[in-house]
């Protein structure tokens, strides 16, 4: 945690971290200090005077159809994203480890949409999926499927999915291959002697010495997909088609830039953080005692 | 691989094809569309192979932008604040946590480890949870529709600070002594080993800062709501939502192709640094 040999003095270390301190206390502290103090405040109809309220406003919103249905939208596409998104990555990532001609190749055309921005992922599958001149939409239609996102509830979810678990496949690529680098080859080649084919060798050892990169993953996804996803929800379905595509971090933001009820969408902020700060416990702890074989 | 079966050497290979068409087929539909004039794109499909208008669209967008009723000025400028913005925010915050990393693992002060745990907690925080508070405090800092309002709170990150905390961690004890033997200063010691020491972590993170930079969406969308502060992300969103009236496929496939070139030629380019980067500051 900190050097044996230190250095003296007061006021330069303060010094050195003000800077950090500054900007985390008026960009981070202050801001959500506000968020936690309206969300136990109700104002009044012309918006002049508040009153300290409680927990109204948090069983105001979850007995909020609308707020719900953004719960479950939100649970639905987490869920499903990420293990679209880990399941292809972790297939992918073991086809592509020890991999000997062209693995430099593969490596780089997979990798490349971690630096693609959510928003223009919502863009360009947008595009692909557009009903009137989309080409899988073209496909789709040939096949007698309906598809119109633009309208279809169900569509426009599974879309959004599709899109952020396209852009997370590279991000978790990343890790398991190098968790999969890690593995020792003594243990894989002991269990090929002893006659275990590639399907049991996966299943028996390269799996389970995996659970620590798997974990590890799971929160981090999780913690992308409920924040990050805003700009490809945004991009393309604007939470629609009503709002089933709507989830939790943009009902915040569209709750909030509609302005009618503070409270309401401070409260929303509130558990958001709550949310994060829950997952962020889970992955020190997992930190802190980290699995080791 | 441990034994020779050329029919799982196949497999492998057929299943990293098949992985590669789903990962690449949406660069390769918007590249062609870009390559196309209007008139194609208003004919049904999307075409799939390239057309001859790529130098056209992309002079048209960068210098003209999409015209009447786009709401989006040119991307040309629109990039430049995107520049702007990413290595802003990557500079910042690499100058802001190695100094702070700094002095929580060479000094001894009182409330260190309170400073450390309130760092800690913004580690997952991002900006989209407390997106309106956030708008206010920049609101009345009077910093909306500037580079700075638009940069500097995302500039605090955990992650940087814990990266380099990790790694001054690894640093040997001797090199501080040895500094200090010869009469070295905190600042002498920190400039002339620990900064060269840690110049593959600098370069990493500035990969993955100047990425996050770049792609930011949500925040410039409401706090550079004028277009002279437009970023290229934020500013296509505008585009696609004006194209229910003029649909310019062609032209929006251009910006987005100029939008998400940048990122992704640092992430190819720096690969290696990438990769150690990403997997080291995560951990």
């Amino acid at each position: 945690m900190i050097k044996r040999a230190t250095f003296g003095g007061l006021a330069l270390p303060y010094a050195l971290l003000l800077p950090q301190v500054v900007v985390t206390l008026v960009f981070f502290f202050w801001p959500a200090g506000q968020a936690l103090l309206q969300s136990v405040l109700i104002e009044d109809a012309f918006g002049l005077k508040s009153s300290f309220a409680g927990l109204a406003n948090f069983e105001s919103i979850f007995s909020d159809a609308n707020y719900l249905n953004s719960l479950r939208v939100t649970f639905v596409f987490t869920a499903a994203s990420c293990s679209l998104s880990m399941t292809v990555a972790l297939l992918l990532a073991a086809m592509a480890d020890r991999i000997i001609r062209g693995a430099g190749a593969y490596k780089t055309l997979l990798i490349w949409p971690y630096a693609v921005a959510p928003a223009l992922a919502g863009v360009l599958w947008g595009f692909m999926f557009n009903p009137t001149i989309g080409v899988v939409a073209y496909v789709l239609q040939a096949l007698g499927i309906k598809w119109n996102f633009y309208v279809d509830g169900d569509q426009a979810l599974f879309l959004v999915t599709l899109a952020a678990a396209w852009k997370q496949v590279s991000y978790n690529f990343i890790f398991f291959l190098a968790g999969l680098a890690a593995i020792p080859r003594s243990v894989i080649e002991a269990a090929a002697i002893d006659g275990a084919g590639p399907f049991k060798r996966f299943w028996t050892i390269v799996f389970p010495l995996l659970s620590p990169t798997t974990f590890f993953l799971l929160v981090l996804n999780v913690v992308h997909l409920f924040f990050d996803s805003f700009g490809i929800v945004h991009a393309l379905t604007g939470g629609g088609p009503g709002g089933d595509t709507e989830i939790l971090v943009f009902k915040v933001w569209s709750d909030g830039s509609r302005g009618t009820n503070l409270g309401s969408s401070a409260a929303q902020s509130v558990v958001l953080m709550a949310i994060v700060i829950a997952l962020t416990v889970m992955q020190f702890r997992y930190i802190e005692r980290r699995v080791h074989y | 691989m441990v034994e020779n079966r050329p029919w799982l050497a196949f497999a492998r290979h057929a299943i990293l094809a098949a992985g590669i068409l789903f990962i690449c087929l949406p660069l390769w539909i918007t590249f062609v569309a870009s390559t196309h004039d209007e008139s194609r794109m208003v004919k049904g499909t999307a075409p799939l192979w390239i057309g001859d208008h790529l130098v056209e669209n992309y002079r048209a967008v960068l210098l003209k932008g999409l015209g009447e009723g786009a709401n989006a000025p040119p991307v040309w400028p629109m990039m430049v604040n995107s520049l702007i913005v990413a290595v802003v925010i990557a500079v910042g915050k690499i100058a802001v946590s190695i100094l702070s990393a700094f002095a929580i693992v060479y000094f001894r002060f009182p409330f260190r480890m309170g400073f450390f745990w309130m760092i800690f907690v913004t580690l997952m925080l991002p900006v989209e949870v407390r997106i309106f508070p956030t708008f206010k405090v920049v609101a009345d800092l009077d910093m909306l529709n500037s580079y700075g309002g638009l940069t500097i709170p995302l500039i605090a990150s955990a992650t940087a600070t814990f990266l380099f905390r990790q790694f001054f961690l690894t640093v040997p004890d001797e090199l501080g002594e040895a500094a200090r033997m010869d009469g070295a200063g905190p600042m002498r010691f920190f400039k002339d080993i620990l900064l060269p020491l840690s110049r593959t972590n600098i370069a990493a993170l500035f990969v993955i800062q100047f990425i996050y930079g770049w792609n930011q969406y949500l925040w410039p969308l409401i706090v550079g709501t004028d277009e002279k502060y437009y970023t290229v992300v934020m500013g296509i969103s505008r585009m696609v939502n004006a194209v229910d009236t003029a649909p310019q496929w062609n032209l929006v496939m251009a910006t987005a192709m100029l939008a998400l070139v940048p990122p992704v030629l640092v992430v190819l380019v720096m690969q290696q640094l990438f990769v150690k980067g990403l997997v080291e500051a995560e951990k």
